[in-house]
Parts: C-alpha cells; sequence; structure tokens
C-alpha cells in the first residue's frame, strides 16, 4: 500500500509531468496528488483529503460512486454539540480512508477482541483506489440549527412532470463518496454512517456504476445509459477561469462558511430504457441533438466541434439545444453524474437511469433555468422521470487541523 | 448467548490499558526509573526512541513528528494488539502517550508516516511485572450478582404470568389469554440471552412455526398458543400445549440459579437484546399473529438497560463519556417508546406507520452503538 499521498501544497506546474494526474486532482491552483516521480497504478492513486477546494468536485471523475443523503436525529439542545462531535470524527475518518487507512487506527482487527471493531473491514488490503469524500449541508439542517439559509440554497421550485418520491430527497448532510473501486466507496460510507449512529440516520443512498461526466480534458466521455456520449461540453478542471465563474462560490457573494465552497444538485432520474431501445436511431439523435456514434452534434465530424443553433439540423427541442449555455443566457454546471441499475422495479423493467450531480454557484440562477427548459421543452422526458431530489451546500476545502463545517458551525 | 471464557482469562490477557494523549495537557510522568517520557522522534523515514525498553507499569512517550506527513504512533502486544496509539500528529507537532504495561516482555513500537502500511517498527522491551490492578474485581463481582437478582425476580414473575396466561387457555377464556400473552412474555423477553443460553429451552418456549426444528420436536411454546388464540381458536390440544409451556418456564426456573454469568456476558446480553430488536421486533416478525412487538421491544430494552445498569460503576471508572451517552440515548428511547403506548400497553406493530418504524430503527441504532462497546471496556 503506498504511503504517499500527503504531498500536499505543490503548486501547480512544479510537480512535473502531466501525466502525474492519473487519479489526481487540478484545484484552485494546487496540484493536488501524487507527484510526478512515477505515475502509481490504476486503483493505487490517493487524491489529497485537504485544499482549498473540497475533493471529488474537479477531482478527474472516478468511475465508481456511493452517494448518502442523512438527516439529523438528535434535537434540543445536544443538536449542536452532537453535529460539531460528529463531524470532527466523520472529518478524521474521512482524511484517514482517503489515504488508504482504516477509519480508526487498528480498527478491523488490532484492537480489543471482545469489543466490535472500528472499522468494518472490507477494504482491507484494498488500496486508496482514488478515494474521495465530499462533504454538504443541506438546508434543512440550517433550519434546525437556527442559521439563515444562502438564498442559492433555497429548496428547488416544483417542475412540470416531476415525480419526486419524498425518500429519494432531501437530507440534512450528504456525503459523496467516488473511488475507482466500488467496495472502497461503500466501505467509506458505511464507516461515516456507524460513526452517526444517534446523532445521524441515513434518509437515502444511492450506488453509481459508472461515470456519466468527464470533468478533465485528460479524460474520455463516457456513455448513459441511453447509449450517448454524456457531458461532452462539461466544465472541465482545466478551465479555472470558468470555474471560477459558473462553479466556485466567491467571497463577494456570500455568506462566509461559503466563499470556496460550491452548491450540489443531486436528482434521481429513472431513464425508462425499454422504450428508448425501441426508437429509431434516427429519433434517439434527433431527441439528444447528437449523433450516437461519435457524439458530434448532428451535422458536425466532431465530438468536440462546437454546437451550431442555428444548423436546420438540430431540432427545436433537442436536448443539447435546451440545455446549451447559449439557450441559457451563458448559464453553465460542473456535471457529475452516475448512472445507475437499482434492481428491477416489480413490473418487469430494470429500474435504471442517471444519477444526475452538478456543482454550481448558484442553483437558482443555473440549474432552475436549465431544468426549467428541459422539463417543458425537453422531448426526452417522455422517456425519464425525475425521481429524487436534493440541493447541498458544499463547503470550501480545509486546511489543516479543520473539520467538515467548521466554518459554518464555529463562525 | 454462547459461552464465553472467563473474565480472569481475559483479565490476564488484556491488562493493559491505553490512555492516548489526546489533549494538549502538561507532558506525563515518566515511567519509573526514567527521568522522564521517552522521547519519540517521527519523520516520514524514521522512528528513533530514546529508549527501547522500560520498567513494567505505566509507560509515558512524547513523540514528535520530525517529518513532512502526518503520522501516528503505536505500541502493540503479541498478534499486533494496540496497546496504546496517537493518531493524527501533524508536522512539528508533539504528543504524549501514556500506556500501562503491566507484564514484562517484548512488544513492538510503529510510527506510521502517512498513516497507513505497517509503519516503522521497532522491538521494544518491557522488564519485570508490575501488579495488575485488582481493584475492578469486586466491583464486577457486585455486578454480576446483582444482576443475577434481576434475573431471579423476573423469572419468578415469568412462572407467576405463564401460570395465568396457561390458565386462562385451558379455560378455553380466549380474550383473557389473549390479554395475558404479551405480558407474560414481557419477563421471557427481559432475560432473553439468559434463557437462550440453555440452548435446548428456547426453541420449546419461543420456538417460530417455521424455525428449522430438529427431527420430531414439534411446534410448542408462546407462539403456538398466540397461533391458536389469534388465527386458527383453540385446538384440541391448547391445553396440552399450555402444560408443556408451563413445565418448560418452570425448567427454566430451575436452572437458572445455577447459571454462573461472567460480566462479559452480562455486556454481551445487554447487545444481543437490542440485536433482537432491530431484527426481530421492528419487522413485526416476533408476534406475526397477535402484533404485540411493542411489549417485546420494551422488555428487550429493559433487559439491555438492567444488564448496561450492573455494570455501570465499571463503565464509568473507566470511560466516563459513554456512561452519558448510553443514559441520553436509552433514555431517548424509553421517551420513543412512551408514544406508543395504549391503555396498559402499546399499539400493536399493525397499527404502526413506516414513519413510527423508522424513527425506532434510528433509536435503536442511537442506543445499538454505545452498547456494543461495553464488552470491550469490561474486558479491557
Amino acid at each position: 500500500m503506498s504511503l504517499r499521498g500527503f504531498s500536499r501544497r505543490r503548486l501547480l506546474g512544479a510537480a512535473g509531468a502531466g501525466t502525474a494526474l492519473v487519479g489526481a486532482g487540478v484545484a484552485g491552483g494546487y496540484l493536488v496528488g501524487s507527484s510526478g516521480a512515477e505515475d502509481p497504478a490504476p486503483g493505487q492513486a490517493t487524491v489529497p483529503f485537504r485544499g482549498v477546494h473540497q475533493a471529488g468536485i474537479v477531482t478527474p471523475a472516478q468511475d465508481r460512486l456511493h452517494f448518502v443523503a442523512l438527516d439529523v436525529t438528535a434535537t434540543g439542545p445536544i443538536l449542536r454539540p452532537a453535529v460539531v462531535a460528529l463531524l470532527k470524527r466523520w472529518t478524521s475518518a474521512a482524511e484517514r480512508m482517503t489515504a488508504g487507512a482504516e477509519a480508526a487506527p487498528g480498527g478491523a482487527v488490532n484492537r480489543n477482541p471482545e469489543a466490535p471493531p472500528l472499522d468494518t473491514g472490507e477494504a482491507l488490503d484494498l488500496p486508496a483506489a482514488s478515494l474521495t469524500l465530499t462533504f454538504g449541508i443541506g438546508g434543512s439542517l440550517l433550519d434546525k440549527l437556527g442559521i439563515p439559509r444562502p438564498r442559492a440554497l433555497a429548496d428547488l421550485p416544483p417542475f412540470q412532470r416531476d415525480q419526486l418520491d419524498p425518500a429519494l430527497s432531501g437530507g440534512d448532510l450528504c456525503i459523496q463518496a467516488c473511488a475507482d473501486d466500488p467496495q472502497v466507496a461503500v466501505h467509506a460510507v458505511r464507516n461515516l454512517v456507524r460513526s452517526g449512529f444517534g446523532t445521524t440516520a441515513v434518509r437515502w443512498s444511492q450506488l453509481g456504476f459508472g461515470r456519466t461526466s468527464s470533468t478533465s480534458t485528460a479524460q474520455q466521455t463516457h456513455r448513459n445509459l441511453f447509449g450517448f456520449k454524456d457531458g461532452t461540453n462539461n466544465l472541465k478542471a482545466e478551465d479555472t477561469a470558468a470555474l471560477d465563474q459558473h462553479v466556485w462560490v466567491p467571497g463577494s457573494e456570500g455568506p462566509p462558511w461559503m466563499a470556496g465552497g460550491t452548491y450540489l444538485v443531486a436528482r434521481r432520474i429513472r431513464m425508462h430504457v425499454e422504450t428508448w431501445d425501441r426508437t429509431s436511431l434516427t429519433e434517439q439523435e434527433s431527441l439528444t441533438g447528437r449523433t450516437k456514434g461519435t457524439g458530434a452534434p448532428i451535422g458536425a465530424a466532431d465530438e468536440f466541434a462546437p454546437i451550431d443553433l442555428t444548423a436546420p439540423l438540430i431540432a427545436d427541442d433537442a436536448h443539447i439545444r435546451l440545455a446549451s449555455a447559449s439557450a441559457l443566457g451563458g448559464v453553465r454546471i460542473l456535471r457529475r453524474g452516475y448512472n445507475f441499475v437499482d434492481g428491477s422495479d416489480g413490473a418487469g423493467h430494470l429500474n435504471a437511469g442517471l444519477f444526475f450531480l452538478a456543482f454550481m454557484r448558484d442553483p437558482q440562477r443555473q440549474f432552475v433555468p436549465m431544468q426549467s427548459a428541459l422539463a417543458r421543452y425537453d422531448r426526452m422526458m417522455e422517456y425519464i422521470e425525475h425521481t429524487g431530489s436534493a440541493v447541498f451546500a458544499c463547503p470550501p476545502g480545509l486546511g489543516e487541523g479543520a473539520y467538515w463545517g467548521q466554518s459554518l458551525l464555529e463562525a | 448467548m454462547s459461552a464465553r471464557p472467563a473474565l480472569a482469562a481475559l483479565a490476564a490477557a488484556l491488562a493493559a490499558v491505553a490512555v492516548a494523549g489526546c489533549t494538549s495537557t502538561a507532558a506525563p510522568e515518566g515511567a519509573p526509573g526514567q527521568p522522564g517520557p521517552i522521547s519519540v522522534s517521527a519523520s516520514d523515514s524514521a522512528c528513533d526512541l530514546s529508549a527501547a525498553s522500560a520498567p513494567a507499569g505505566t509507560v509515558s512517550f512524547s513523540i514528535r513528528n520530525a517529518g513532512a506527513k502526518v503520522t501516528e504512533f503505536y505500541v502493540y502486544g503479541a498478534g499486533d494488539r494496540i496497546i496504546g496509539e496517537v493518531e493524527n500528529i501533524g508536522p512539528g507537532l508533539t504528543r504524549p502517550l501514556t500506556v500501562e504495561i503491566p507484564q514484562g516482555g517484548t512488544y513492538t513500537t510503529a510510527c506510521k508516516p502517512g498513516m497507513v502500511g505497517d509503519g516503522i517498527r521497532a522491538p521494544f522491551t518491557v522488564t519485570g511485572n508490575a501488579a495488575a490492578a485488582v481493584e475492578g474485581d469486586a466491583a464486577l463481582a457486585a455486578a454480576v450478582a446483582g444482576y443475577q437478582r434481576y434475573t431471579t425476580s423476573q423469572t419468578e414473575a415469568l412462572v407467576t404470568k405463564t401460570g395465568e396466561f396457561t390458565d386462562a387457555v385451558k379455560r378455553g377464556d380466549v380474550p383473557a389469554a389473549q390479554a395475558l400473552f404479551p405480558v407474560s412474555r414481557t419477563y421471557w423477553e427481559r432475560i432473553e440471552p439468559v434463557a437462550e443460553s440453555f440452548g435446548d429451552i428456547d426453541p420449546k418456549i419461543d420456538g417460530r412455526e417455521d424455525d428449522e426444528r430438529d427431527p420430531g420436536v414439534e411446534f410448542t411454546g408462546y407462539h403456538r398458543l398466540e397461533k391458536d388464540l389469534w388465527v386458527t381458536g383453540l385446538q384440541p390440544d391448547s391445553g396440552a400445549m399450555a402444560d408443556r409451556l408451563m413445565a418448560d418456564v418452570r425448567d427454566l426456573q430451575s436452572r437458572v440459579g445455577g447459571v454462573q454469568l461472567t460480566p462479559l456476558q452480562l455486556a454481551n446480553g445487554a447487545k444481543e437484546l437490542l440485536d433482537e430488536v432491530a431484527t426481530g421486533k421492528i419487522t413485526g416478525e416476533e408476534d406475526r399473529y397477535s402484533h404485540t412487538d411493542l411489549w417485546d421491544f420494551r422488555a428487550n430494552v429493559d433487559g439491555s438497560q438492567a444488564a448496561v445498569s450492573a455494570l455501570r460503576p465499571i463503565i464509568d471508572q473507566r470511560d466516563p463519556v459513554l456512561g452519558q451517552t448510553l443514559d441520553q440515548r436509552f433514555a431517548a428511547l424509553d421517551a420513543l417508546l412512551e408514544n406508543y403506548r395504549a391503555g396498559d400497553g402499546f399499539k400493536l406493530y399493525t397499527e404502526l406507520t413506516p414513519d413510527d418504524t423508522r424513527k425506532m430503527t434510528e433509536a435503536v441504532d442511537a442506543v445499538g452503538e454505545p452498547v456494543s462497546q461495553v464488552a470491550g471496556i469490561i474486558a479491557a
């Protein structure tokens, strides 16, 4: 197991080869991750836990996800101290696990044999696998704590055709675990959930098995379960100016505890793959606005060709037209979604879809107009339905010794 | 409840009590014969101790992180059991560690730069033997004696109430029998881990219809009568079944007096009772015909609390924070259950909503985690 991974604060460019970016993230002017002496083997990479921004946002999207939303069950005078104590425990365990360590020292086997192990053990012998743990706070927790919500954290309005299940929506806190190995991601969530008993309880949780977005120019664009390349025009880690414009909350925007943070919109989108699969290729491409093979906009040859919205070949209600920045007054978001199949629906179909995750500076100004347009006009809506929804504030990254949420709770 | 090693053996094996210095209090006293704590210089590639041996007893270390990575320092016993550890020592920081090592022998120290891997290890010799702490023995004996009194009193009540229940069955008084069913089970559910320690009694008294049974063993006991009373109506052999239940309960009573429990069994029993709640009562599986699961739920929690209470003086001595957490979590669970009172008893399981069972699961998880820590503390 690698002992590397704590080489923080290396300035971008000082670490040598750009190929050292395997599993590493570029964040806020720091190159974070293993430095350039040698590339770690796939799955061996570690992504530093601390930095200007949280890891797991512009970190090149790992292939596996376990996302959990939790409610705080503690109430009354113990609410705030219980939350602070939990966030300190979580931070310690999260930092350890992202380094490839057990959730607590000697956690799985080297403790008192009469006590339950402090680490559940299923990640023993597994490397860090680029694990990132990204933490978010729901507006409902701020309500419970009596802290005013930032305007950007307002509840999302209802959108046309929403079929939201309250049991798959909302939450006081969230943790996004991404890794190259699904067992590493599940282990992380499971141990953090366990550490929260008495203070938090799981509200809902979602596994994702394949990334649908690339967040770095070094990554290929993957495909969603409709078979199309997804997220071609995503914001990329390398475009720091665009990230500052669309993703990171500037200090001037407030509140102070969110400076350098971002907002996360999560939408569980059920995809009716069975009916989609009976749709002709021409219709599929027309709905999407892209060709299925190369992912190029219809009428263009290259996936990354600019979308010419004056081209008559791209239908007025094509997905890429409605979702494009130019149709939305320049609005862009950083997508980081995952495909899922949650078994079957009991009615002979797969319970499949896209777990949409997107980071942005202000959901009210970015996600809301985008989803309003898509919900109204996108013909693809005939094949999908939104079944879960949540918004979380993801505070900035942590300096040495700081814990998750400290900027909020000790403000 | 399965047989566990006697406490004496555990105490010998695990006599070392670690006190990790997690606060920035004054440097700890050195071991006897030592001018001060053993200093440890932990860098990214070395782990240098100022002394590689110490006399048995209290051994203190002062660990300075001279490297660039976050590090940890461990003292291991045989089989890499952790005797003491300090985690999350940032670069440039110095942290204390005090461990109790009463037995001489060869131990291992390790610095773990970056927090992963086996670390940089070296042998550490402890010389001589220090008197192991014995002041806890009397408290442990008192805990066991107190809990055994509880078991005896609950068994007496079980015999009395089961007698009333089986009499009602034999009279053919279904309403009276139905009313007495959850009441008599309460005493059983409170001491279930003790009763289960007699492997042959539990299936006879508390077996369920779909349990796997040895060939020739019938479906008997509370749940057989429950089915008669709520589903099929009294059967020709219901009276005989009532007599058998009564005989089995008296058999239990005759055996309970002879049980010699260990403190560890108390601690594990407290945990097992909550496991019963989590897997049997919140799901409505236990009393599937009568739906009186919340009576059993309440009784399991009572039994768990009784075992924890008996051990409380030892818990408070060894981990004062845990005792407070247990109080708080049990109180929250008690308060939640009060919401489901109906008359002298409780709402039926079928009257609960998914939101109700979710709240119950949360409250049982909340108390189950700290209760699961008790055994380790008792054995430490």
